[in-house]
Order: structure tokens, then sequence, then C-alpha cells
């Protein structure tokens, strides 16, 4: 196994733009389903659930709601791109293959996706933040600088779904993921209810993972109340970036280079 | 004279004892080879042969488990992209693009090479062209048919004018007229000078194309030479393919005087001969067999030395 750390440079941009070229064909469709899902969670669970509920954390259900499913929806888009679309380009399509035909490295391709895939979560989750602020649920223009930090919720979630991908024999294996990652994530790390109201135990295991802390670092700025220990948020989802990242290199190398 | 080192001809691949095992299994088992520059070079062999390996090692995809590799002067697989800068390649199995068009599909490879689009703009015409595609120029690629789009891979590979071209199987699955084109494409890429290294499992192609043939077996080069000579050194100048009901007894008792070589292969002998009159005189008196006189060909050449065993 070739372990040595990925090399950095430009050549990934073709690879980003080739993306970018095919989901401009498409985008229209894209954008339906990127924005559609959550926009219908808003409404049903929002509005539905949220009459019900009241306030949490004093602010109104569908506010506390609507930061954390630009979260959720930032994840899930990376991670559908990092799955499905990454896998079929890899395998089925043989698109990989034929960029490496070309002066490319698989660190490049690498890091063409993972961009790519940060960069259609932003552009998913971004549209459910117009549509919060559209709701009224956005306290102020602090919540403009989400957009950066969703890109890296993007990277961070692409990253892991690139790794298990590429580790993935079929598309069925992605099921595992789902059921034992990123589900429980969607639902205990903060988007429909705090996490405070989880036993300690569970609390550790999901402060473990990445999306509690992407919530964590949203939330304030899209409600307008107090942040704290951004750093640690940032560090925590930084690490899983940088870690991800290199283990999906170094096993995409093992695949495509043999 | 006394040449500089620069003056010479450099070979474009240097291969020296390249091994390459899967765990136990060894598919390619040392392997020397030079190829000059412009040169148009076949890699024949049966299926597993070692063929797709060793040219996914000169690419620098598949790293060798022993030996030295240099193509195009940079050591491979270190320097395997600046390699693939000025290389161009096309697959066995096509990877076109589907999500885009023809012409997409030219640019947007194009692109991988670092070219800018004006530069592309003006090359895509051109190949469009030698692919004969014009008409198709904005078509997806689902719509076109295999001839169709092998040939645009070939126009692919060359979107960075690259020196040296290698070919996977490149007119496996095609149709007759199809194949036709793709050579007659490929001869004037050679007629231009640009080194072409391919790999078939089709004699007639290798034979029609190629400078010098590789043939080769279990990843070990079986014998190397031009068609023309590998022909000579390994068959006599006739084959006489002789076959009905009675071929094995006619050949026991009248064939084999005839001839310096026979194989029976189910119901046809094959029978290769320096002199031929004598043969056909005597095949003239058997109504009950069939017979056909040719020329040898590096089929036969190809059967004698892998044997005619299936590989599958």
């Amino acid at each position: 196994m070739n372990w040595s750390p990925p090399g950095i440079n430009l050549r990934w941009l073709p690879v980003w733009s080739r993306n970018l070229l095919v989901w401009r064909k498409l985008a229209v469709a894209s954008l339906v389903g990127n924005f559609g899902d959550p926009f219908l969670y808003l409404l049903g669970i929002g509005y539905g659930l949220g009459g019900l509920i009241g306030s949490v954390e004093g602010m109104p259900y569908l506010m506390f709601f609507a930061s954390g499913l630009v979260c959720s929806s930032a994840m899930n888009t990376a991670t559908f791109e990092g799955l499905y679309s990454a896998f079929t380009r890899m395998n089925a399509q043989r698109t990989w293959e034929g960029m490496l035909a070309a002066p490319l490295l698989v660190d490049d391709i690498v890091l063409g996706e993972l961009v790519w895939a940060a960069t259609k979560s932003v552009i998913s989750s971004a549209t459910i933040l117009l549509v919060a602020a559209a709701f009224g649920v956005v306290e102020g223009w602090e919540a403009v600088a989400v957009v950066p930090i969703l890109f890296l919720i993007g990277l961070c979630f692409g990253a892991m779904a690139l790794l298990v991908s590429i580790l993935s024999p079929s598309y069925d294996f992605f099921l595992y993921y789902f059921t034992l990652i990123v589900t429980p994530m969607f639902l205990f790390s903060g988007v429909f209810f705090p996490v405070t109201s989880l036993p300690v135990g569970a609390q550790w295991l999901v402060w473990g993972l990445p999306l509690s802390h992407a919530i964590t670092l949203v939330r304030p700025l899209m409600t307008g109340q107090p942040a704290s220990a951004i750093w640690l948020h940032f560090a925590v989802l930084g690490l899983y970036v940088l870690l991800f990242f290199y283990l999906t290199v170094v096993f995409a190398r093992r695949k495509m280079i043999k | 004279m006394f040449q500089p080192i620069e003056a010479r001809s450099r070979p474009v691949v240097r291969a020296r004892g390249l091994y390459k095992h899967y765990g136990e299994q060894s598919v390619v088992q040392g392997i020397d080879l030079e190829i000059n520059a412009g040169e148009c070079v076949g890699l024949l062999g049966p299926n597993g042969a070692g063929k797709t390996t060793t040219l996914r090692m000169f690419l620098g995809l598949t790293p060798p488990t022993a030996g030295s590799l240099d193509v195009l002067g940079y050591a491979i697989p270190q320097r395997a992209r600046q390699m693939r800068a000025r290389a161009g390649v096309v697959p066995q199995q096509d990877n076109l693009d589907p999500d885009f068009t023809v012409r997409e599909n030219l640019f947007v490879y194009g692109r991988y090479y670092g070219l800018p689009g004006v530069e592309l703009a003006r090359r895509i015409p051109p190949l469009l062209a030698f692919a004969a595609l014009e008409a198709k120029a904005e078509a997806p690629i689902a719509t076109l048919s295999g001839g169709m789009r092998r040939r645009l891979s070939i126009a692919r590979a060359l979107i960075n004018a690259p020196e040296l071209l290698f070919l996977d199987e490149p007119t496996t699955g095609l149709d007759p007229q199809a194949r036709h084109l793709i050579w007659q494409r490929l001869r004037s890429l050679r007629s231009e000078g640009k080194t072409l290294l391919l790999t078939t499992h089709y004699m007639e192609e290798a034979q029609r194309l190629c400078d010098r043939v590789v043939i080769l077996d279990q990843g070990r080069i079986l014998d190397v030479g031009s068609p023309g000579e590998l022909i000579t050194r390994h068959i006599e100048p006739h084959v006489v393919e002789v076959s009905g009901d009675g071929v094995k007894q006619w050949l026991r008792d009248k064939g084999q005087a005839h001839v310096r070589r026979a194989e029976l292969v189910g119901e046809t002998a094959f029978c290769y001969l320096n002199n031929v009159g004598d043969l056909l005189q005597q095949l003239r008196t058997q109504d009950e067999l069939t017979y056909l006189h040719r020329p040898a060909n590096l089929e036969d050449v190809f059967l004698k030395l892998t044997g005619r065993d299936l590989r599958d």
C-alpha cells in the first residue's frame, strides 16, 4: 500500500469541472430533488409538529429545526454524491479509468470528487437556507457566514462517503453505512431535538460523530443565539476531513493502481 | 563516427525483465522489449497471456513486481504522469463519458491534459473529421454505434497530439466495415510518424498493421519479429487444409509421405509443406476429401507457438 500523503495541486480542477458540466445539464431536476425533500420536512415537521411542540431552547421549533435541516441536507447531498454518483463514475462508467490514462493521478481525481461533493452540498443546503429565510426563521445576515461552514460540512461527509464507496463491492453495501451511521446521525445529532435530551452515554456517541458539531456551528448563526467552543467544533470537522480524505486517497490508489 | 548520446535514437519503450505477480499468480514473467520511434508493434496472445497487464505496466497503472521500464525517456511508474501527458490510450472497453455529447467528450478530456478552451476549440474539428464524426458532433454517446465509439475513443486519445499511442484491442467486436475504417486510420497515424503499440488477438490485424509482432503467452515472450519473419521462421510456406470423413486414414496412408509436417484437428488435417505439387496431385484423386491450399500466415505461427488448447 502506498501510504504517502496526497499530493495537493490544481489538477483536481478539470475533474471538478467535469462534474459541474454534467450537473448543469440536469440542474433543474437536481435542484428540485435537493430542495424538495427538505422543504417537505420543513413544512411537515417544522410547521406541523412544531405547532404542537411550541418552543425549544428558547426559540420557535421551526427555527430550531430549520437550522438543523440545513446541516443534514449538506450531509445528505455530499453523502449521496460520494456514494452513488462517485461509485458509478468509478465502476460502471469507468470515468476514473479514462482520467487515469490522462496525466492525472488518483490523488487528483479523489480531490476533484471531494471538492465537487462539497460544492454540490453547498448548492443544496444553501437552497434550504433561502427557504428557511422565506419562512422567516433566519435571524439576521450573520447567516451568510453559514455558507463556508456548509462547504466544510460537505467536505467532511463527502470524504466519509467516498471512502465507503471505494471499499464497497456494490451499491447494496451502502445500506450498512446508511443504517449504521447516516440515519442515526440524522436522528440524534440535534436536527429534531437537542442532544442534551439524550442519556449521557448516548450524548458521547453523538459528539463523536461530525453532524452534531456541524449543527452546533450553524445553529447560532441562523438563530442569533450565542455560540460556544467554536474552534473545538471546527477542529472536529477539520480532523474528519483530513483523516477521511487521506484514507480515501490511500484506498483509491490500492483500487485503481494494481 | 562517434555519435553523442542525444543523437542516437532512443527507444520509445525500453522494458527489462518485467515481472508481475499477484500473490501466487504470475501474470507477467520476464518481459524484455524495446520499441523504436515510428514503429507499430502488436502484442499478440491468447486470453490471459498478459497483454493488458503489460500495457497497464507501460502506462504506470500497474507497478511491476520486478524489472526496469522507461517510456518516452521517463522512468515508469515513478514518472508515469509526465509520460502520459505525451501519450494517448485507447482502452479495451470504451470509457467515453455517457453524460456528454461527442464534442463535449473531446473537450472535457482535453482539459484533463490542462489544455485551455481556445486551444481545444482549435483541435477538436480536425479530430472530428479524422474520426468521421462531424455529423455526430452534438450527438449523445448512447446514440453511437460500436464503430463510432471506437473512432471517438481514438480521436480522444489524440487530443494531446501524442507521440505514442497505446491501443488495447482496438477492433474487438466491430463489424468488417468498421474494422477496415479503423485500420485505415491507424495506418495514417503510423505514416505521420507516431509510435503505435497495440494488443490484439486478430492475426489479420497484426499482419496488416504491425511492423513487428510480439507473441506472448503465459506472461512470456515466445518470439518477436515482423509478420513475414515470424512466418518464415516457424512455418513452411504452404499450408493445405484437408477435411472430410476419411481424412485420418488418408493422412496416415497417403498424405504423410508428401508433407513436411501435419496436424490433425478434429476432421481437418493441416499440412505444412515447402513444395506443394505432389500433394495437390494426390488430393485431386481423393473425391471424398475437400481441401484448401493457402500461403502460411501469422495465425499458423500463433497456433504453433501457443498451442490449440482453449483459454478461458
